[in-house]
């Protein structure tokens, strides 16, 4: 995929190598026109329990809601401000645990508070440690940045095993969300309702997070991740845009960890952990962070996978890490990046004649992945679970990994489909710079 | 009270020359690239494995050479095929990879040797006590991996600063197209680089082995503390990362040997009004031994605060 | 005549009961939710295989019930433990297992309680085999939580009645991995010494960070300049084994007593640190505990699994639910329940044990026995190191009983 490497020059410092650096242009076309999104999301959001109706389905969508939230707010860091932060989940837990506990204080008191605006009170707490937080560790970005996230991020999680009385030790607080006060006969018990106040809040969310990169502050935080110190000559603090933008994010993270708490009933100290946050940034990153889908689609994808993936494989960590390894070597732009890198062609009206080139592709690629799969698997089976001898079956088909047939077969369509992969990649970048040219042409 | 300032003492020392093995390697490899090897504990934790599979057929000493060479020259491979291809995309894009390579490591590493703790011990000729202090017994592999560190960190120095190759490295981290114009192949120098600095944290890995478990998470374990020694010591400074290692060692050690909590300290002075519950209450108790670990992450935060290029850097990170 | 009538219906209903479960096996789909990948796999792992290994047996010996144990991976996280539980009752499983981790014990009992309350006739219930937080069988005790594994106060009030006729034990240290069940020893062990040993001092009281330390050497110099001729100690995996190495790299002459000392890599640390019959353990059993029927079972088990039996309650965990599923000839959680609430099943080693109704928590005899060489053309040893456990003393369920604080509501 050469295409790509020509989006995002070699930049010289942290800021300026944004893979998709060009980020949200406002789109022309009338608000209508800019309502459709939405309205389909929402109807996706809305529609998606009557199509998937098992336990799993709808406790995985809920899942993808919250991270959905969690990872846009990551975005408004990474992708926006150009922030690194390896402790994004601090704010998450807050939120977390700040809910559990407001939410047992309701219950105990009879407060007339009805559940579904207790992320209020997530999205409050991050909002404070956000600013807190914020305004000691945002004078500078890059390197300093990260680490100082990093810092706090090992401070709160060891904290929380030292404040027992607030976070319960590593066992955590539990809630009851029924036991709040009803509006509409809503218990909130069955996950069905929790489900749509997930899709509802998430919806809410992502709309403030486009919103907020609409305005003037949006702006600005781009052009902070840019160049600070022309933001400084025009009359503006980075350091307050920044802290801005961090404390906007921390507020949506913790409304995340609210929705979570709500969701699971139970705080504890692996929301806080140096684990989440790595989720959520292999999350956005692997969506994309140069679009602001891109957290949408990554958040589906490894909730997804996160879930899943280990009911196929024991070693899915490493499966996890080869993706996210090829999506940074190879799609910087995450998957977001690459779909949406199709958007002006299919405008033109030229997207297929990439059709040909990509199914030339596509048939090395699938060699290729399904060869290293099978090698990986072949070798763990006889690595790992060599007590339960070597005949296994891969894709249906029964397999003795100790023979050497099995190996030679998937060694070479490994092989192969790397070599030819190299083979037919120039004629993929040719396709793709007439299609290109072409759509330059076709408009006016 | 004498005897454990002594012993912690000597303990502090051991384990912070244990942290700087690590660390050179990883302050090497930012001052030249600019990455922050995330990986870095995961090779470090390759040297310690190599070194077991090596020594068990071998013995030790060709495992102390050939495992950080072998390392080394997949760290070199790395880079070369990884790294490089990312760097056109920036620092952060770098950095992620080393992130998705530490978890691929880790899985293959335990996909070969499996999750248990393997037998990795100690050559014989170093497995006896080589002093005894207040009836403890200082094992000789103790100081034998002190004097390693100090060595290493001499030679690194002396490499770094009076040798040509020391110099153009120097110069290429600054200067990287002058350098580039003067002829040297920079590319190759980053690459060179990156297998020394990996290598040097296998070197770590194949000593620190026996003297501590060697098994699949000590990668995980180690990785954090290294990036609050390189930080706080300043970001590619060596001489920074020797007495950041020092320092976090001797801390670390001392804080264990210390029961004192805010409770027994108001309590020595006679005044008995404490909060009893709640968690004022739990801050009340908390002794500073419990704290020890964290001391490192509040020292790294406070430190880049108040001074964002580390405590001996000259470079802001 | 009415007497003769009744029998003869009773036996005819028992006939018809055994004709249907002779045409259809009762399905039990058990769920095993454990870390299956990352750094408790090991353990995880070796569960499985022993849940996998008695379903096997124990649908070989029985014709009329089907025991099918499945693995979810849950990653040792609390939320993903009851995401894979959802996946796990979807696809049918209404007992779950689950023992690594009290944070994911606690979540555990506090969903199914829930969920049990809002979907009356699908209930789950949860068999907890190593999980040991005290918290779980008192203040956040739950009916359908079933405890297999003596609770950490239960053990320490067992190996304080063992250390009360140790004359020799007079310095005790305390070190223990800063968490609830680290915090529960340390607490119960100081409370029980002070009123079963009142002569015993107790010399430290440390807590460390858990799995963090990377070195125990500044922790045994502490030990050590306490003079402590005793350590007792909770800590497991790498805790337990890098403060064993410690202390044999520093000469340390101590007796430790253990709660999981013979945990995966336990055996191998103190090979390594050469800590001969210094290292104790207390369990509900061990591989060389004289009892031929327990003898047969381990070697046949070794033999099959490659391993040695780590979990001797994963095995009566399978028995008991085994025996409670056919005498309630029913596989539904209710009547599971109900007959384990007062079961009275034989351990693998031949000695009573029982559920107390008031709190789920089993009580059986439980064993002190020490790690060092043994013979091994008679005798097992662990994980290949050629030393292995060998008995030291025996409590009985009796003398473990402790009261519990738990107010259980029961479904009517």
């Amino acid at each position: 995929m050469s295409d790509l490497a020509d989006a995002a020059p070699a930049g010289s410092g942290w800021t300026t190598a944004q893979p998709g650096r060009a980020s949200i242009r406002p789109r022309s076309g009338s608000l209508a026109g800019q309502a459709v999104p939405w309205l389909v999301a929402a109807a996706i959001l809305a529609g998606a329990p009557l199509v998937l109706t098992s336990g799993t389905a709808l406790t995985m969508m809920s899942l993808m809601g919250i991270m959905i939230v969690f990872a846009l707010s990551y975005n408004m860091l990474l992708g926006q401000t150009g922030l690194l932060s390896f402790g994004h989940a601090v704010y998450y837990g807050l939120g977390a645990f700040f809910t559990v506990h407001a939410m047992t204080v309701v219950a105990q008191n009879r407060l007339p508070v009805p559940l579904p605006v207790m992320p209020l009170v997530g999205g409050l707490a991050g909002l404070v440690f956000g600013l807190a937080f914020g305004a000691i560790s945002t004078r500078r970005a890059g390197t300093v940045f990260a680490m100082i996230s990093l810092g706090i991020a090992e401070l709160v999680s060891s904290g929380s095993n030292i404040l027992r009385s607030f976070f319960g030790g590593e066992e955590g607080i539990t809630t009851n969300r029924t036991k709040m006060l009803r509006v509409l006969d809503l218990n909130f018990g069955p996950q069905i309702q929790v489900y749509y106040l997930i899709a509802a809040w998430c919806l809410l969310c992502a709309l403030l997070m486009y919103g907020i990169t609409r305005t003037p502050l949006g702006r600005l935080c781009n052009a902070v991740r840019e160049n600070p110190e022309r933001v400084e000559f025009l009359g503006y603090e980075p350091q307050s845009v920044r802290i801005a933008a961090f404390s906007l994010s921390a507020l949506f993270a913790g409304i995340a960890g609210s929705l979570a708490a709500i969701n699971f009933e139970i705080a504890n100290s692996a929301y806080l952990g140096v684990h989440q946050s790595g989720v959520v940034l292999l999350a956005a990153f692997i969506g994309g962070i140069g679009h602001f889908v891109g957290p949408v689609v990554g958040a589906v994808v490894v909730t997804l996978l996160q879930v899943s993936l280990s009911d196929l494989t024991e070693i899915w960590q490493l499966y996890f890490g080869l993706l996210f390894i090829a999506i940074v070597m190879f799609a910087p732009g995450g998957i977001a990046g690459l779909a949406l890198m199709h958007g002006p062609l299919l405008r033109a009206g030229t997207a297929h004649r990439l059709v040909p080139a990509y199914l030339l592709a596509l048939v090395p690629f699938l060699a290729l992945t399904a060869g290293l799969v099978a090698l990986i698997e072949m070798a763990f089976r006889l690595l790992v679970k060599a007590g339960e001898g070597s005949a296994m079956t891969l894709a249906g088909l029964p397999v003795d990994a100790a023979t050497p047939l099995p190996w030679l077969v998937t060694g070479a369509m490994a092989l192969g489909g790397g070599l030819a992969l190299r083979a037919v990649r120039p004629r993929v970048a040719a396709a793709w710079d007439e299609a290109a040219a072409a759509a330059k042409e076709a408009r006016p | 009270m004498l005897e454990l300032v002594i012993v912690s003492t000597l303990n502090g020392v051991l384990y912070g020359m244990l942290l700087f093995l690590m660390a050179s390697g990883l302050t090497l490899i930012f001052s030249m690239m600019g990455v922050l090897n995330f990986a870095h504990a995961s090779f470090y934790m390759l040297g310690a494995f190599f070194g077991y599979q090596i020594s068990r057929f071998t013995g030790f000493w060709v495992a102390l050479v050939a495992a950080p060479v072998l390392v080394g020259g997949l760290g070199a491979l790395v880079e070369r095929y990884g790294l490089r291809n990312v760097h056109r995309h920036g620092h952060v894009p770098e950095l992620l990879f080393t992130f998705g390579l530490a978890y691929v490591i880790e899985e293959v590493v335990q996909m070969v040797w499996g999750k248990l703790p393997v037998d990795y011990r100690a050559p014989a000729i170093l497995d006896f006590p080589a002093f005894t202090i207040f009836g403890t017994n200082y094992p000789a592999y103790k100081l034998f991996m002190l004097v390693i560190s100090v060595a290493i960190f001499l030679c690194l120095l002396a490499a770094l600063t009076r040798t040509r190759v020391g110099l153009i490295i120097q110069a290429a981290l600054t200067h990287p197209n002058m350098v580039a114009m003067l002829g040297h192949d920079v590319p190759k120098v980053f690459m060179l680089v990156f297998g020394v600095g990996t290598g040097l944290a296998a070197v770590a890995g194949v000593i620190a082995g026996p003297a501590l478990v060697t098994q699949a998470n000590m990668a995980g374990l180690l990785g954090p503390i290294l990036f609050v020694v390189v930080v706080v010591g300043g970001l590619g400074s060596l001489t920074g990362a020797f007495a950041a290692s020092l320092l976090i060692g001797l801390v670390q050690t001392f804080a264990i040997s210390l029961d004192v909590s805010a409770a027994s300290l108001f309590q020595a002075l006679g005044i008995a009004a404490a909060p009893s519950g709640g968690v004022l209450g739990d801050l009340w108790n908390v002794t500073i031994a419990q704290i020890g670990p964290i001391i490192p992450y509040i020292l790294l935060v406070l430190v880049l605060i108040a001074r964002p290029t580390g405590l001996l850097g000259n470079r802001e990170a | 005549m009415v007497k003769t009538l009744a029998r003869i219906t009773a036996a005819g209903l028992v006939a018809l009961a055994a004709g249907t479960a002779l045409a259809a096996p009762m399905s039990l789909k058990i769920a095993f939710v454990d870390p299956l990948s990352g750094g408790g796999a090991s353990t995880g792992e070796a569960g499985l295989r022993t849940f996998q290994y008695m379903a096997e047996q124990l649908n070989a010996k029985n014709a009329d019930l089907k025991l099918e144990v499945t693995g979810y991976d849950n990653k040792l996280n609390p939320q993903e433990s009851l995401v894979q539980l959802q996946k796990a009752i979807d696809s049918g499983a209404r007992v779950v297992v689950q023992g690594q981790g009290s944070a994911v014990a606690a979540a555990l009992v506090d969903f199914v309680g829930k969920y049990n309350d809002r979907n009356p006739g699908k209930e789950v219930v949860y068999l907890n085999y190593a999980a040991v937080d005290p918290a779980l069988t008192n203040a956040k005790c739950n009916y359908w939580h079933f405890r297999f594994d003596a609770n950490s106060d239960i053990k320490m009030n067992a190996l304080t009645n063992y250390i009360k006729n140790k004359p020799e034990v007079k310095k005790v240290y305390l070190i223990n991995q800063d968490y609830s069940f680290g915090q529960a020893v340390r607490s119960a062990a100081r409370a029980m010494l002070k009123e079963k040993r009142p002569d015993v001092q107790i010399v430290g009281d440390e807590v460390a960070p858990l799995q963090k330390v990377t070195d125990f050497s500044p922790y045994v110099a502490k030990i050590k300049a306490s003079g402590a001729d005793t350590v007792i100690t909770g800590n497991w995996a790498q805790d337990m084994a890098l403060l064993l190495k410690a202390a044999g790299d520093a000469g340390l002459q101590a007796n430790f007593y253990t709660y999981y000392g013979g945990g995966a890599g336990g055996p191998t640390a103190i090979k390594q640190a050469n800590l001969s019959n210094r290292v104790f353990q207390i369990a509900e059993g061990y591989a060389n505990i004289p009892y031929p029927p327990g003898h047969e079972f381990e070697k046949a088990f070794r033999a099959r699994i490659g391993q040695e039996l780590t979990y001797p309650r994963v095995v009566n965990l399978m028995n008991i639910l085994a025996k409670a599923a056919l005498s309630a000839k029913s596989v539904d959680p209710r009547n599971l329940a109900k007959a384990m609430d007062t079961i009275h099943n034989d351990t693998m080693y031949g000695k009573d044990s029982f559920f107390r109704p008031d709190d789920h928590q089993i009580f059986q005899p439980m064993y002190i026995s020490r790690f060092g060489p043994v013979d091994t053309a008679k005798d097992f040893d662990a994980e290949n190191t050629g030393w292995g456990w060998t008995g030291d003393g025996e409590v009985s369920a009796q003398d473990s009983l402790l009261p519990t604080t738990c107010k259980m509501d029961r479904p009517s």
